[in-house]
């Protein structure tokens, strides 16, 4: 029951929160520029365009009615047109999620399994050598630019190395070679679903290095964050027991202590995913990466403000989707947080 | 004349404190490096003209001949596509990277720290609506809400500086606010209400400065933070606009070049990545200062 008022209040602050970013993005849209209209159809506009997307937007009316419609169109997907692209930005987006989730995912994927493991020993080995090498790494990870990590990384592995790819998700012979039936937009899925072996070892290869420097950031933020979980697990009452008990310390530290430390460390996980986000962005620039980032790098260039706008939306969306997730998760494995 | 009185108590107070940083600061080599980063960097930027070798090419005053040189004993770490000294660039780079990180952070400070007192002292319907608005903001990935707001407004520094006040007052709103609410059933803050005085007097001389010392550490963080979302948006063409040096402009610039120019992108790359680093240390060392566990 308690579980249940719980998910149900929840879910009416994300409703309540995203009601909350239309308001924002509505207000940047229509009220903080001095022309809309014009930002709207770029910097070429004729003012018979402008006269069209004023009726269109609603823009000659007040300002409830104007919300009304923007939120109308929302509702309906509607987030405009791309003013380089002249398509429907719902559809460029839709076009560039599987790219970026891949990115986001397999990130998120190298940062959990590197994260959580270094926030572990640097908790039991705390104050020695091992411990002070770790966070070190840590907080060098949250201070890395992105921007500038990935092009260290491009150095390294593949000007001097020779062993990882410079950029993009495949290599471009490859789609004569081994052409991709296109399933689902992830390439890593796809070739597998098609037997695809070149591929999905080329694509693979292609995800590491981009994967790696979006990771860097959180891996950072979830081993400090596990390892102060674990220090302050590891001296409560429970756990003493444990020891006196007899019990080996690994399974003290690893079944034990790490199950409650887990909850924090997910919060942090949720958290991420949205630095994640803009993360990509210059992720993808770097390595060339045709996902959502580029879209929108691009899009700030060109000034295509509809693009902009839309993408903000959808990433707050995405964000309070993620961080609801992350909450209802955080209810289901621990149940003191539906408590209060 | 008429001595100062100093009152013993105070003294030996102040003398612990000091005798307390100065232990935290020597037992741990890396807040000691920070610290002596950050000065440098401080130094840096204030004396920039003097200490820039090429102060003229720092400011953006371009040199035809010299364009692409690799590092040297005239250019320490080279030059750009422009001919320009990067040692200098960064040298005169340091100071809008110092400049502006604090005057953001300060104007959020500024902004969200009494809002937040004011939610958790009056508590009610008022920290409601002031944290409900609070989470409107913190809904969006900061610098996802920094470009659309610097979009908004148009390119520029000043531009971006305010899109980056905008999504980071929040934070400060929610430390202020926790403090207060644990300072609400106090016995000063309960004193002065019962003497009747007035709310603003009670958030600006009892609450507020008690959130000094969490705000300090999240500022000195965010210190760090702000450069590299300052690098980030300038990275994306939204920031500082060239020819003015920045640091994030400048590996912007160097990407282009950086598979056989590799020093244009690096040096100031690392630039932002050692200045980060040393903020994020010395927020983890001011924890530890102000951290009432550690004394003893």
């Amino acid at each position: 029951m308690q579980k249940l008022e719980f998910f149900l209040r929840r879910l009416g602050t994300s409703l309540f929160v995203l009601i909350g970013v239309s308001v924002i993005t509505f207000f940047l849209a229509r009220i903080v520029p001095a022309n809309p209209a014009e930002l709207y159809i770029g910097p070429k506009a004729r003012s018979e365009d402008i006269a069209r997307v004023t009726k269109q937007l609603g823009l000659d009316k007040p300002l409830p009615i104007q919300y009304f419609i923007y939120v109308t169109d929302l509702l309906h997907g509607d987030l405009g047109n791309s003013i380089s692209t002249k398509r429907p930005i719902t559809q460029e987006l839709a076009d560039r999620i599987p790219a970026t989730m891949e990115l986001l995912f397999s990130g998120m994927f190298f940062a959990v399994l590197l994260g959580v493991p270094l926030g572990v020993l640097s908790a039991r080995s705390q104050g020695k050598s091992l411990d002070l090498a770790v966070r070190t790494l840590s907080i060098a990870g949250v201070s890395m630019p992105a921007f500038f990590l990935g092009l260290i990384l491009q150095i390294f592995f593949f000007r001097s190395l020779h062993l990882l790819p410079l950029a993009g998700r495949v290599t471009g012979e490859l789609r004569f070679t081994d052409p991709l039936t296109n399933i689902t937009g992830f390439i890593l899925l796809d070739s597998l679903l098609t037997s695809n072996w070149v591929t999905l070892k080329d694509a693979f290869l292609h995800l590491i290095l981009p994967s790696l420097t979006l990771a860097a950031y959180p891996i950072g933020l979830i081993a400090r964050m596990t390892r102060a979980a674990m220090l302050e697990i590891l001296e409560q009452d429970y756990i003493r027991t444990a020891r006196a008990y007899g019990i080996r310390q690994r399974i003290v530290i690893y079944l034990y202590a790490l199950k409650n430390a887990i909850s924090p460390t997910l919060t942090v996980i949720g958290l991420t995913f949205a630095f994640a986000l803009t993360g990509t962005f210059f992720v993808e620039i770097i390595f060339d990466w045709p996902g959502l980032g580029m879209f929108t790098v691009r899009s700030l260039l060109s000034l295509d403000y509809p693009a902009i706008m839309g993408m903000t939306i959808f990433g707050a969306t995405g964000y309070v989707v993620i961080n609801l997730v992350v909450d209802l998760l955080q209810a289901w494995i621990d149940p003191r947080v539906s408590l209060h | 004349m008429t001595a100062i009185p100093v009152l013993p108590p105070a003294k030996s107070e102040n003398t612990r404190t000091a005798r307390h940083v100065l232990s935290v600061v020597m037992r741990d080599p890396l807040s000691l490096a920070s610290t002596f980063i950050i000065i440098s960097f401080v130094l840096l930027a204030v004396f920039a003209y003097q200490v820039a070798p090429y102060p003229e090419e720092g400011a953006g005053k371009t040199h035809a001949s010299n364009t692409l040189l690799s590092p040297s004993a005239d250019h320490w770490f080279g030059t750009d596509k422009l001919g320009r000294d990067i040692l200098s660039r960064i040298i005169v780079g340091a100071r809008p990277a110092l400049i502006i990180p604090i005057g953001v952070v300060l104007f959020a400070v500024l902004l969200g720290a009494p809002l937040g007192a004011l939610a958790g002292h009056k508590g009610g319907w008022l920290d409601e609506v002031i944290m409900r608005i609070t989470d409107l903001f913190l809904a969006f990935p900061s610098l996802l809400l920094a470009m659309a707001i610097a979009s908004a407004l148009g390119r520029g520094l000043d531009k971006a500086a305010i899109a980056l006040v905008v999504s980071w007052w929040p934070w400060y709103t929610r430390i202020a606010r926790g403090v207060a609410v644990s300072l609400r059933e106090r016995y000063f803050v309960e004193a002065a209400q019962a003497i009747g005085v007035s709310d603003a007097v009670i958030i600006f001389r009892h609450i507020l400065p008690n959130t000094i010392s969490p705000i300090l550490v999240q500022a000195t963080v965010d210190l760090g933070t702000v450069i590299l979302a300052m690098g980030g948006l300038a990275f994306l063409g939204l920031g500082t606009q060239p020819p003015s040096p920045d640091w994030g402009l400048m590996v912007s610039d160097g990407r282009i070049y950086f598979l056989d120019q590799w020093w244009i992108a690096t040096f100031p790359g690392l630039a932002i990545f050692v200045v980060v680093l040393a903020f994020n240390l010395l927020g983890d060392t001011l924890r530890d200062i102000f951290d009432p566990r550690q004394y003893k």
